[in-house]
C-alpha cells in the first residue's frame, strides 16, 4: 500500500516488494517482456501493480512527485500509507530536494524521505558536495524530524525505517532518514572510480564494513548461518541469475511499433505518419536493420 | 543536534508543541492582519469554518489561517477528521453564478467557471498554484473556491514551481486529475524539467502504467509592461516536448469549453492564456459544452489569403481585417487553438481555398510557432501555395518596458495589412 519512488540504487526494495529477478532481467535488457516496453534505462523500472513508481533519469525529481502522491493519499481519510522516496547525498543538492521537503512539512504528507549518503556522487566526496552535519542536518529547517543510522547495519536501518514509518503515519508528517554507507563499487558501468578515489579506502570498507558480511556474522553467531549454506546459496543464487539473464537475452524486443504507442492516450495522426513512414523504410532496407530481434505486433 | 537526540525523536513532540505555542501567541498578531486583508480581498466574514470542528475557536481561525502549530495542538484524530472535512466542506458558499450561461462574463470568470464546474463534476480534480487559495489567484480565476471545495483541493503552494509542478505530477500518477497554475507562464521555465522529462514523458516510459492527466495553465504572452522576464512566449519552449499537448484559448467561450475539456483528457496539456484577454467579456456555453481540444476555430471565412493566428494575435489581426476589408480584401481567418498537434485538416481546406498563407503570432521570429507551422506547412501544401508562407513574428529581443519598444516588438494590424496586400496583391 505504501508508495515508493526510488533514484536507481533501490534493487533491493523492488525485489523485497515482489518484483521478481526475472522481471528484472527483462527490464535490463530492454524485451518484450518489460513493464516498460523498453523503453526506459536499465535499472529504471516500475510497477504501477506494486506501486513501485517507474524509475526516471533526472535526479531528485522523484521527491515532489512524492509529496504529490502522498497529498493524493491523504485526501482519501483512513489511508495509512505512506510514500517512501530514496535519493543520495548527491541528489540532496538539486533544488527538487528543498522544494519537496518544503512542501511535505508545510502540507503535512506521510512521506519517509530516504537518503543513502554513500560518500560519493559519481566522482564528488561529500565534502564537496555540501558543508553542513550530512543531509540531516538540512530537516531542522524545514521543521521536519529525521533520523541517522548506520547504513551498513541491516537491523538497524530495519528498525529505524520502521519507527519513522510510525511516526509518520501516527502524526501526517513527513520524516527524513539518512542511512550512512559507503559506495563500495563504481557509480555505473561508465565509470572507474579507480581514477579517483584510492584504493585502500574501498578495500577499507570492503573488509571492515561491510554490510553483507556484518550480517553474516551475526547470523553465524546465532546458528543460523554456516560456510556450507554459504557456499549452496551463492551457487543457487548464481544460477538463478543466470537463468534469468539467459532467459531475458533471448525474449525478442518490444515490437518496432510500440515506438510511437504511449506518447498520447490515443496515437495522434502526426505520430501515425510517423509510424508509416518508419515501416515503409523498413521495409524497403530490412538488411541494414536487425528486424528478426524485434517481437511481431 | 546529535544522532543520539534525533533518534529520540517522537518523544521531542511534547516540549516543541509547547515553544510553539509561545511562537503561535508571537504570531497572532500577523496572522490577524493577514486575515483582515484576505478577509477584506474575499469578502469572507472569516469564522464561518470549512473543517469540521465548528467552534470558532483561536485554534480554529490558526489553522484557517494556515499555522501549523495549531495543527500541532489539535490531537491527531481530530486532525485527520479536520484534513478530511476541509477536503469537502459542508457549506457550499460560492460566488454568484449568472444563472443564464447567454450573460456575458469576463474570460477569468469563465475559467472560474470551468474550474467551478469541473471540481464538482469529478471529485479527484484539484487546483494548486502560488495564491490560488484565500487570495483567489492573480487573475481572478479562483476566486473563492476555496470555501467551496476547501482548502486541500484549493491549494496554496510554497514558491517553487518545479515543486509543486512534480507534486502535480506525482498526484496525477496518483489518481487526482491537478491543474497547475503558474502565476504566469514565464515561471514555469523553472518547472521545465518537471514537465518535460517527466510530465510529458512518465507515460511512456512506464510502458502505459502511470498516466499524467495534468493542466498546466496560466497567463503567458506579451502584456502591458510587464518587462522582459514577464513576457515569455512558452509555447515556443514546449512544442518539441513529446507527450505533451498545447492548447491556447482566445475568447471566454473557448476559453471555458476548453479548459473543461483539458480537465477530462488523460493527457497532459499545457493551456495557455493570455496576460491581456482575462476582461474579455462574452458569451459562454453552459456546463456541458466543451470544445475539442486538437480542432482551430474558424473566426472569418474568406477567399484571398489564410491567416492562422493564435491567442490574443487573433485581435490583432481582426482589427487588421477591418482595414482589409475596407480595401477589399476577404481575407480568411482561422484561430489554430490548438498548438500542438496543428490542426491540419483545417490548414490544409484553407490553404487549398486561399493558395496563401500568413501566420501571424507572438513567438519570437527564431524558433516560434510559427517556424514549425511554416515548415509543415510548405512541406505539406507546397502544390497548393502560390507564395511561400509569409510569418508575421515578434522581434528576437528580450521585450523591453518602453511603452513604444514593446509595441515594436511584437506584431501590430498595419503589419498585418502589409502582409496581405504583398502577399495578395
Amino acid at each position: 500500500q505504501d508508495h515508493v519512488f526510488a533514484q536507481y540504487r533501490e534493487l533491493g526494495v523492488f525485489l523485497w516488494r515482489g518484483f521478481s529477478m526475472q522481471q528484472v532481467a527483462h527490464q535490463c535488457f530492454s524485451n518484450v517482456h518489460d513493464l516498460g516496453k523498453g523503453r526506459q534505462m536499465p535499472m529504471h523500472f516500475g510497477s504501477r501493480a506494486l506501486n513501485l513508481h517507474t524509475i526516471s533519469s533526472p535526479l531528485t525529481t522523484q521527491l515532489p512527485q512524492a509529496v504529490g502522491t502522498a497529498y493524493a493519499l491523504k485526501q482519501r481519510a483512513g489511508e495509512d500509507a505512506v510514500v517512501a522516496c530514496y535519493f543520495g547525498d548527491g541528489a540532496a543538492s538539486e533544488g527538487d530536494f528543498h522544494a519537496a521537503l518544503n512542501f511535505a512539512a508545510t502540507l503535512e504528507c506521510p512521506v519517509l524521505f530516504f537518503c543513502r549518503n554513500n560518500g560519493w556522487a559519481i566522482s564528488t566526496p561529500v565534502h564537496e558536495q555540501f558543508r553542513g552535519d550530512g543531509i540531516l542536518s538540512r530537516a531542522k529547517g524545514y521543521g521536519m524530524y529525521g533520523y541517522r543510522v548506520d547504513g551498513n547495519d541491516m537491523l538497524a536501518v530495519y528498525e529505524a525505517t520502521k519507527e519513522a514509518r510510525e511516526y509518520a503515519v501516527q502524526h501526517n508528517k513527513p520524516v527524513l532518514l539518512e542511512a550512512m554507507s559507503y559506495r563500495r563499487g563504481h557509480h555505473s558501468s561508465s565509470d572507474d572510480s579507480s581514477t579517483y578515489r584510492p584504493n585502500d579506502e574501498l578495500e577499507w570498507w570492503q573488509n571492515n564494513n561491510n554490510p553483507i558480511d556484518r550480517m553474516r556474522l551475526h547470523l553465524e553467531a546465532r546458528g543460523a548461518w554456516d560456510s556450507d549454506k554459504e557456499a549452496a546459496m551463492r551457487q543457487a543464487m548464481k544460477k538463478q541469475v543466470v537463468a534469468c539473464l539467459n532467459e531475458a537475452e533471448r525474449a525478442p524486443k518490444p515490437p518496432i511499433g510500440d515506438l510511437f504507442t504511449d506518447v498520447y492516450q490515443e496515437m495522434p495522426p502526426r505520430l501515425k505518419e510517423q509510424k508509416a513512414a518508419l515501416e515503409e523504410h523498413l521495409a524497403k532496407y530490412p538488411e541494414a536493420y536487425n528486424l528478426g530481434k524485434y517481437a511481431q505486433e | 543536534m546529535d544522532s543520539a537526540a534525533l533518534l529520540s525523536a517522537p518523544s521531542r513532540p511534547r516540549s516543541s508543541r509547547r515553544n510553539l505555542v509561545f511562537a503561535g501567541a508571537a504570531a497572532c498578531a500577523c496572522a490577524l492582519a493577514l486575515f483582515a486583508v484576505f478577509s477584506g480581498a474575499t469578502g469572507s466574514t472569516g469564522l464561518n469554518s470549512s473543517l469540521v470542528a465548528t467552534r470558532p475557536t483561536l485554534r480554529t481561525f490558526l489553522a484557517k489561517t494556515g499555522y501549523s502549530a495549531a495543527q500541532a495542538m489539535v490531537p491527531v484524530q481530530q486532525q485527520r477528521r479536520n484534513v478530511a472535512g476541509s477536503a469537502v466542506a459542508p457549506e457550499l458558499k460560492t460566488a454568484p453564478v449568472a444563472k443564464d450561461f447567454k450573460e456575458p462574463r469576463f474570460m477569468w470568470q469563465a475559467l472560474r467557471e470551468a474550474v467551478d464546474e469541473e471540481m464538482e463534476r469529478d471529485p479527484n480534480v484539484m487546483i494548486m498554484g502560488e495564491d490560488v487559495g484565500h487570495y483567489g489567484g492573480s487573475y481572478k480565476v479562483t476566486t473563492d473556491l476555496y470555501k467551496k471545495f476547501g482548502e486541500m483541493r484549493v491549494l496554496d503552494t510554497p514558491i517553487c514551481e518545479n515543486g509543486f509542478t512534480g507534486m502535480a505530477i506525482g498526484a496525477a500518477m496518483t489518481g487526482l486529475r491537478p491543474i497547475v497554475e503558474g502565476m504566469n507562464m514565464g515561471f514555469l521555465l523553472l518547472a521545465f524539467n518537471q514537465i518535460s522529462n517527466n510530465c510529458g514523458m512518465l507515460h511512456y516510459t512506464s510502458g502505459g502504467q502511470y498516466k499524467v492527466p495534468i493542466v498546466i495553465r496560466g497567463p503567458g504572452g506579451v502584456g502591458r509592461q510587464l518587462g522582459a522576464e514577464h513576457s515569455q512566449r512558452l509555447e515556443s519552449y514546449f512544442q518539441a516536448i513529446p507527450g505533451v499537448q498545447l492548447v491556447a484559448v482566445s475568447t471566454p467561450r473557448n476559453a471555458k469549453a476548453l479548459l473543461k475539456a483539458a480537465i477530462r483528457s488523460d493527457n497532459p496539456i499545457v493551456f495557455f492564456e493570455h496576460v491581456l484577454l482575462y476582461n474579455l467579456k462574452d458569451e459562454v456555453g453552459g456546463p456541458d459544452e466543451v470544445q475539442s481540444l486538437e480542432h482551430a476555430e474558424m473566426v472569418r471565412e474568406g477567399t484571398d489569403v489564410t491567416i492562422l493566428t493564435y491567442g490574443r494575435m487573433r485581435y490583432t489581426v481582426m482589427e487588421a481585417v477591418k482595414t482589409l476589408e475596407a480595401k477589399g480584401y476577404n481575407p480568411e481567418v482561422i484561430d489554430l487553438i490548438s498548438l500542438k498537434p496543428f490542426d491540419l485538416h483545417a490548414i490544409k481546406k484553407s490553404v487549398e481555398k486561399t493558395h496563401k498563407c500568413i501566420i501571424v503570432e507572438e513567438c519570437m521570429m527564431t524558433g516560434g510557432i510559427g517556424a514549425s507551422l511554416s515548415s509543415e506547412i510548405h512541406e505539406r501544401f507546397f502544390d497548393s501555395l502560390d507564395h511561400n508562407v509569409v510569418r508575421l513574428s515578434s522581434q528576437d529581443v528580450p521585450t523591453a518596458f518602453a511603452l513604444e519598444l514593446e509595441a515594436a516588438t511584437i506584431v501590430q494590424p498595419e503589419q498585418v495589412v502589409a502582409a496581405v496586400e504583398k502577399v495578395v496583391g
